[in-house]
């Protein structure tokens, strides 16, 4: 089976959030990145579908130069090899436009995703390319189990879960516990250097939406803090005070 | 040029979220000078859909086939294509939900639409038509122009609050023309807790994490949580330990709520808990230990044992809520 599993590059998740320039550009400073913590549950997924039924999985990742050595860790993980399209990531629809036209010159068989990137947090791209490969979209999923070419899935949804099928194939986002994170060791790390990562420049893709400007929420006020032996006082406070209840 | 307005409903009722969004959608068209119209799928009473006229919203589209909600969101999402096509639709609106979710980014590649998710606010149509959205889990805002002819937008939580008025929409069958690669995905069953208050949906969560225990200490939270007609969540340990159920599960990599109030009950709050939570309107916070970093992302805080105190609140919420 040929799975491509798309990557975003994102800042770890305990970054603090800021903004430069105006707030019109994000704070690099200090910030590390990762791969988004819900792609590399489809990534791992991925190698464990590759390691039971064979296969190849490539993962791709829309962005700059910079974005390479969060590729490279997917490949010490365990993907075989590697596409960074060579351009920012401005939004979901342009990064849609730029996996669909790599996966329409490569058929794949799955092509698995986060629920959503934790930057944008749209949760849009993985329906967005199955709209533009005319393939059916699924997400969140939590459990994938394959049988021949069908697809059992288990989706969450509010309050519980729904089993899905579908045949191969589609696109699906992905959430934990589909499978475990796999820690890379030091053969995937040497390995990972010699991978092949294929630099493809973007297609064109005319704009549906324009970022202004960035704002980071208000700080809290200091927390008013209740005698422990009184607690029911809350209640006056959150009626009286906050009109909440 | 008129607002469409995505209308879900759950054993016949409309949802609280769909209603809040059917109210967005009515202020939204006001603002415009249009109307709002709405879809439903879900075989619904008449009286029922004719009280989104309350909220602003002229005209209801039924969709009636049984065969569309058993696919739900590929088959939505033609069918809303469809109409926006055929009445003249330059605004698609739709409430929060795992349908919902699906929707969006397929109706807008549909449409070529400029498309927000998590919208906080009306937009501001004095340059175009701007819309502020939360990113990065809640940690930030971004304020975005939507320049396509069609927008998509997914209302957050809690955007607006809509005054309502007497008047009844009216209503108008729609029978989409069906389309064969929408129903590839089948559904085979669904698992649903009943009778629970929906987390999402839920104006009060009552949260609990590893300062619970275990499991069979959950007793007391639920008990807090039913005199306060709340929903339930969990810190992400407690549903991987399988004290809670996964769909429980608050923060960055779990369910985002914004409730009008959060009580978390023996939570650290981890900046990972924390992205989950951050844009609920009142935050409580209960841990023995005053240094956690909880107290200092809430507005009421209670230090001491869980245990105690707890059981305590549940006695005295039945005498503030009814
Ligand atoms: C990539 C990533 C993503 C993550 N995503 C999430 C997420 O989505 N959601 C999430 O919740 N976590 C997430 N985490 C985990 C997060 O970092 C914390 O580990 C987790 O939130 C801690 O859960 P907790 O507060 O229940 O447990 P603990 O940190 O163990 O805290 C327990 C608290 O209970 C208090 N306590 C103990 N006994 C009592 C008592 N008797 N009375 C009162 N208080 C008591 C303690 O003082 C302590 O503050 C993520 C981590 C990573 C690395
Ligand atoms: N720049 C990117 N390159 C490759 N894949 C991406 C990129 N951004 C997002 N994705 C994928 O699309 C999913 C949904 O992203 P989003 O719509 O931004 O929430 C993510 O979980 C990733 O799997």
């Amino acid at each position: 089976m040929k799975i491509l599993v798309c990557i975003s590059h994102v800042p770890d998740t305990t970054s603090k959030i800021s903004f430069t320039d105006n707030n019109t550009k994000f704070n690099n400073a200090g910030v590390q990145y990762i791969i988004g913590p819900y792609d590399e549950y489809a990534l791992s997924k991925a190698i464990d579908l590759r390691e039971a039924g064979g296969g190849s999985v490539t993962v791709i990742n829309v962005g700059e130069a910079d974005t390479e050595p969060t590729i490279r860790k997917a490949l010490a993980i365990g993907a075989d090899d590697a596409i960074r399209v060579n351009a920012f990531p401005k939004d979901a629809n342009f990064v849609a436009e730029q996996i669909a036209a790599v996966a329409k010159s490569n058929t794949y068989d799955l092509i698995l995703m986060g629920r959503e990137s934790i930057d944008f947090n749209g949760g849009m791209v993985h329906g967005m390319v199955a709209e533009l490969l005319g393939l059916p979209s699924i997400s969140p999923i939590m459990k994938l189990e394959i049988n021949g070419t069908t697809a059992t899935m288990s989706k969450e949804i509010e309050g519980g879960k729904e089993v899905v099928e579908c045949n191969f194939p589609f696109v699906a986002g992905c959430q934990e516990p589909i499978a475990e994170w796999k820690i890379p060791n030091m053969r995937g790390i040497m390995s990972a250097k010699s991978k092949p990562l294929a630099v493809l420049e973007p297609v064109a893709s005319e704009e549906v939406v324009k970022l202004l400007n960035f704002e980071t929420p208000k700080p809290k006020g200091a927390c008013k803090m209740i005698d422990p032996a009184t607690p029911e006082q809350l209640f006056d406070l959150l009626r009286n005070e906050a009109k909440i209840i | 040029m008129s607002v469409l307005i995505y209308i879900e409903t759950e054993e016949g009722i409309i949802k609280k979220s769909s209603f809040e969004a059917a109210g967005y959608s009515g202020a939204l068209a006001r603002l415009q000078g249009t109307h709002a119209v709405a879809i439903v799928f879900e075989n619904t009473a008449v009286e029922v859909l004719e009280k989104l006229g309350n909220y602003g919203i002229q005209k209801v589209y039924q969709v009636s086939d049984t065969k569309y909600t058993q696919a739900a969101a590929m088959p939505y999402s033609s069918a809303i294509a469809e109409l926006v096509q055929k009445e003249n639709i330059e605004v698609i609106a739709l409430p929060k939900s795992s349908t919902a979710d699906a929707m969006v980014s397929r109706i807008a590649t549909k449409l070529k639409a400029g498309v927000a998710t998590n919208v906080l606010e009306l937009p501001n149509l004095t340059e175009g038509f701007q819309v502020k959205r939360a990113i990065y889990t809640g940690k930030a805002f971004a304020q975005i122009q939507l320049t396509a002819a069609i927008k998509v937008i997914s209302i957050a939580k809690n955007a607006y609050t809509a005054t309502t008025t007497s008047d009844k929409a009216t209503i108008e069958s729609f029978v989409p023309t069906t389309n064969e690669v929408d129903f590839k995905i089948v559904s085979k069953e669904i698992q649903k807790a009943t009778g629970d208050i929906l987390l999402t949906e839920a104006d009060i969560v009552v949260s609990g994490g590893r300062g619970m225990k275990g499991p069979e200490n959950w007793g007391i939270l639920l008990d807090l949580a039913k005199a306060m007609h709340a929903g339930t969540g969990c810190s992400k340990p407690v549903s991987d330990m399988d004290w809670r159920p996964h769909h429980e599960h608050v923060g960055q990599t779990g369910v985002k709520v914004s409730p009008n109030l959060y009580i978390a009950i023996g939570i650290s709050g981890a900046i990972q808990h924390l992205a989950g939570v951050n844009s609920s309107k009142i935050i409580v916070a209960i841990n023995k230990d005053p240094e956690a970093p909880f107290f200092k992302a809430a507005d009421y805080g209670i230090c001491g044992d869980l245990f105690d105190i707890v059981p305590k609140l549940a006695a005295a919420a039945k005498n503030y809520i009814n």
